[in-house]
């Protein structure tokens, strides 16, 4: 990997639940400010909070850049529901959408629903894959130029750019096509968290983000290339793939800290490697991990999001773009754009150059 | 002093009603045009904002209806987005009750009763039909009773869920053993502003009046007539003392259409124009097939109407909803057609339902105040053809009349839907 790969940052902003919109509005914005690709929020049916879709739509209006990515659980949510949720999410916000794909392993939370008894992570996580499968082909289900609104036939659609998807996985069957049309990203981005080993497989085939766990660069570039290679060895370009390390943040107290950098301690909040140290401490680690080769980029889950993302912002990624490391400003509108993925066609749509040689023999 | 009027304005809908030819027809998906009709309602001090839904497109003979206006954005998502640009309006969401399962539902909607600061409501529905189930886990098909069953248990399990934390925030684990769910837990989201949500529902079968009547705090129902709406009304409100209710917790607001002109002359032909564009020649065939269940494609809308017997239970329409005795209403229009020696469009756009209320603003406002004031409704639904400023005229025109009379608030006096609608917040069952 070329060290002139654009940094990709990301921060988690949840935590102690907060019950208005105020809070989270206050940590989206100032992750806006910083320039950062997206901010995710975590959600579980397992403990207190706000439904996390919710919050960043909430969020949308009153942000203009940042991406936004909820944690969606696929085990007890049907997976029609899931697709339109976050293709919605994509339309309210102008195209800023992704999900953060996780399932539900415990019988606390089966007990919630009472459909399905707890599972082993296993075949959660193939049910997950599926449902992030069938998701990506019903927004592919309108082809982007379905909406016609032909007055001389009457049409406000050509009905033959909807498309039935007919997915039939192993615990669902969904037949399309998406009541909602093609999100303005084509498909918003799917984020997996591949720190535990039975998302790694979705991830690689379904994913176009995802979070890795690693103590060394060089733990962190194996992992990242043998998610490039299950990628390819699915048919998917593995330059689509974007590989952030998930570092848990304490930005606090560095003077009881005895020695800055990456600790084997306490996980607190997120599910990456745990990280100690002052804003600048944090951002030698990000810069010289990146100058390596070791990841596109990282997500960091503050332990204080109040505090340390504040610290993050104006300290780490203000000393980043002062070495011309990250950007400075979002060139972009999409989330897609920030991660400099290319908005996928629909692949139910004829390819370009087969309809335009049928056209032009029509025409000869 | 006449009675005041609760107001909502619904999102124009995937039907015929909706006019997408017009050149002022905007986007259907985009959220500005969310965010325009919003405001709209909001600068005229509506009560809420509505939102329908449908789970599965609507297919005519096997394929996806192509003639309406087609997809839409997901409510509860939208909602939550249009908290963000709205201060006081409420926020319906129209959300199934048998695609979904209370504890996930129930969340949802505590959670915009959070974020909208005591703004959310709830129209609750049911599906019947495996067509929808097609693209669902649980499939199938319930009959007409277990729906009713399953969506009144579904209620009651929410208003357990929303009672389960105290209303000083302290969480207490739940249990729920019924016929229709077994479940047990905690709930992730403490008691929201408005205790409960407002609680919807919307249809008018003696199945959906009972369960309005002991469950819901707005009944949405589709008698658009003086006559029809007072007896609907009288019978409605007398089920509530079954259930300890009185009159006033449950508002009866029917969906309407309102066309604003000048002069009264001059809004009757606008609504003979909106009706024209309502029904297209495609539409006119269209409309013909649903009735006769059978492909009309080969007869010319400007012609006269088919001579052949209506088909029954041909399957040919899939995902709506038909109403009437098909010989019946045929035999109607071939009467409406040979007196008055018009052509099958010309026929359609006759027999199409006309706007509800049409008018100068003087007229709409006094015919609306005389709806409630006799005790037709308490209020209205207003469903604009046009998307997003539908309902623009209404509120410039006919708000102000409305407030001047004292049929309608001139300002919000309190900041959740319940207190636009004068319920009183639940008490909590802990």
């Amino acid at each position: 990997m070329s060290a002139r790969t654009p940094l990709h940052l990301a921060a988690e902003i949840g935590g102690p639940p907060h019950y208005d919109a105020g809070h989270y509005l206050r940590l989206a914005r100032l992750a806006e400010g910083g320039a950062l690709d997206y901010v995710t929020l975590g959600d579980s049916f397992a403990r207190p909070g706000l439904d996390a879709l919710a919050v960043l739509a909430r969020v949308a209006p009153a942000t203009d850049r940042i991406g936004l990515v909820p944690t969606v659980t696929t085990t007890h949510t049907e997976p029609f529901h899931v697709s339109s949720a976050v293709a919605s999410l994509d339309w309210v916000s102008n195209g800023r959408a992704g999900w953060h794909a996780d399932v539900s392993t415990t019988e606390a939370e089966a007990r919630l629903f009472g459909r399905r008894s707890a599972a082993p992570p296993a075949a959660l996580w193939q049910e997950a894959g599926e449902v992030a499968d069938v998701s990506a082909r019903l927004w592919d289900s309108w082809e982007d130029d379905a909406e016609i609104r032909d007055t001389a036939t009457g049409r406000f659609i050509d009905r033959d750019k909807l498309h039935y998807v007919d997915f039939e996985g192993s615990t669902f069957s969904v037949r399309g096509p998406a009541i909602v049309p093609r999100p303005p990203q084509g498909r918003p981005v799917t984020v997996i968290d591949a720190t535990s080993a039975p998302a790694r497989a979705a991830a690689a085939r379904h994913a176009d983000v995802v979070h890795i766990r690693a103590t060394t660069p060089e733990q962190a570039a194996a992992v990242r290339e043998e998610l490039r290679a299950g990628a390819a060895a699915h048919g998917r370009d593995p330059d689509a793939l974007r590989v952030l390390v998930a570092l848990t943040v304490d930005l606090g107290d560095v003077e009881t800290a005895p020695e800055p950098g990456l600790e084997s301690g306490p996980q607190l909040a997120g599910r990456g490697t745990y990280f100690r140290g002052g804003p600048v401490d944090l951002a030698d680690l990000i810069a010289q991990w990146h100058r390596a080769g070791a990841a596109d980029g990282f997500h960091l889950t503050p332990i204080t999001p109040e505090r340390d993302l504040e610290r993050i912002v104006n300290g780490t990624v203000a000393l980043l773009q002062h070495r011309s490391l990250f950007r400075t400003f979002h060139p972009g509108g999409t989330l897609r754009e920030h991660l400099g993925l290319v908005r996928p066609a629909s692949r139910y749509a004829a390819p370009k150059a087969a309809a335009a040689s049928s056209a032009s023999s029509k025409e000869a | 002093m006449p009675r005041t009027m609760h107001l909502a304005a619904h999102f124009p809908g995937v039907n015929a009603t909706t006019v997408w030819a017009d050149p002022r027809s905007r986007s259907q998906i985009d959220f500005s045009s969310f965010v325009h009709l919003a405001r709209t309602a909001e600068r005229g001090k509506f009560d809420f904002f509505f939102l329908a839904e449908g789970l599965r497109l609507r297919e005519h003979n096997g394929r996806v209806h192509d003639l309406d206006v087609v997809g839409r954005p997901e409510s509860l998502t939208v909602l939550n987005a249009l908290a963000a640009v709205t201060e006081r309006l409420g926020l319906a969401a129209t959300v199934n009750a048998t695609f979904n399962e209370p504890y996930e539902l129930a969340r949802r909607l505590a959670t915009l009763d959070h974020l909208s600061e005591g703004r959310a409501a709830w129209n609750v529905v049911t599906s019947s039909d495996a067509f929808t189930g097609e693209n669902f886990r649980r499939g199938g098909y319930l009959d007409r009773a277990d729906r009713y069953n399953r969506a009144a248990e579904f209620v009651a399990t929410a208003r357990e869920l929303w009672d389960s934390w105290t209303p000083d925030g302290e969480s207490r684990p739940f249990a729920h053993d019924g016929e229709q769910f077994t479940i047990s837990g905690e709930f992730t989201v403490p008691r929201s502003p408005q205790g409960h949500p407002v609680v919807i529902q919307a249809g008018d079968s003696s199945e959906g009046r009972e369960f309005a009547a002991s469950a819901a705090d707005i009944i949405f129902t589709r008698h658009g007539t003086l006559d029809a709406g007072r007896i609907f009304y009288a019978d409605v409100k007398a089920r509530l003392a079954a259930y300890g209710r009185q009159p006033d917790d449950l508002k009866i607001m029917p969906g309407v259409t309102v066309v604003v002109g000048d002069t009264d002359a001059e809004a009757q032909e606008q609504a003979y124009e909106i009706r024209r564009q309502q029904v297209s020649p495609q539409n006119a065939i269209l409309a013909a097939e649903q009735l006769w269940g059978t492909d009309l494609s080969a007869y010319d809308p400007d012609g006269p109407l088919p001579e052949i017997d209506p088909v029954i239970d041909s399957g040919l329409v899939k995902g709506r909803v038909l109403h009437g005795d098909p010989f019946a209403v045929v035999a109607r229009w071939r009467e409406i057609a040979a007196a008055k020696g018009l052509s099958l469009r010309q026929t359609v756009i006759e027999t199409t339902t006309r706007q509800s209320f049409i008018g100068s603003p003087q007229t709409v406002a006094a015919e609306l105040t005389a709806f409630v004031d006799e005790r037709a409704a308490d209020g209205f639904i207003l469903v604009p053809h046009l998307t997003p400023g539908g309902l623009d005229d209404f509120v410039d025109r006919v708000v102000p009349l409305l407030q001047e009379s004292g049929a309608f608030r001139s300002e919000y006096s309190g900041s959740t839907l319940r207190s636009h609608l004068g319920l009183a917040e639940p008490v909590w069952k802990g």
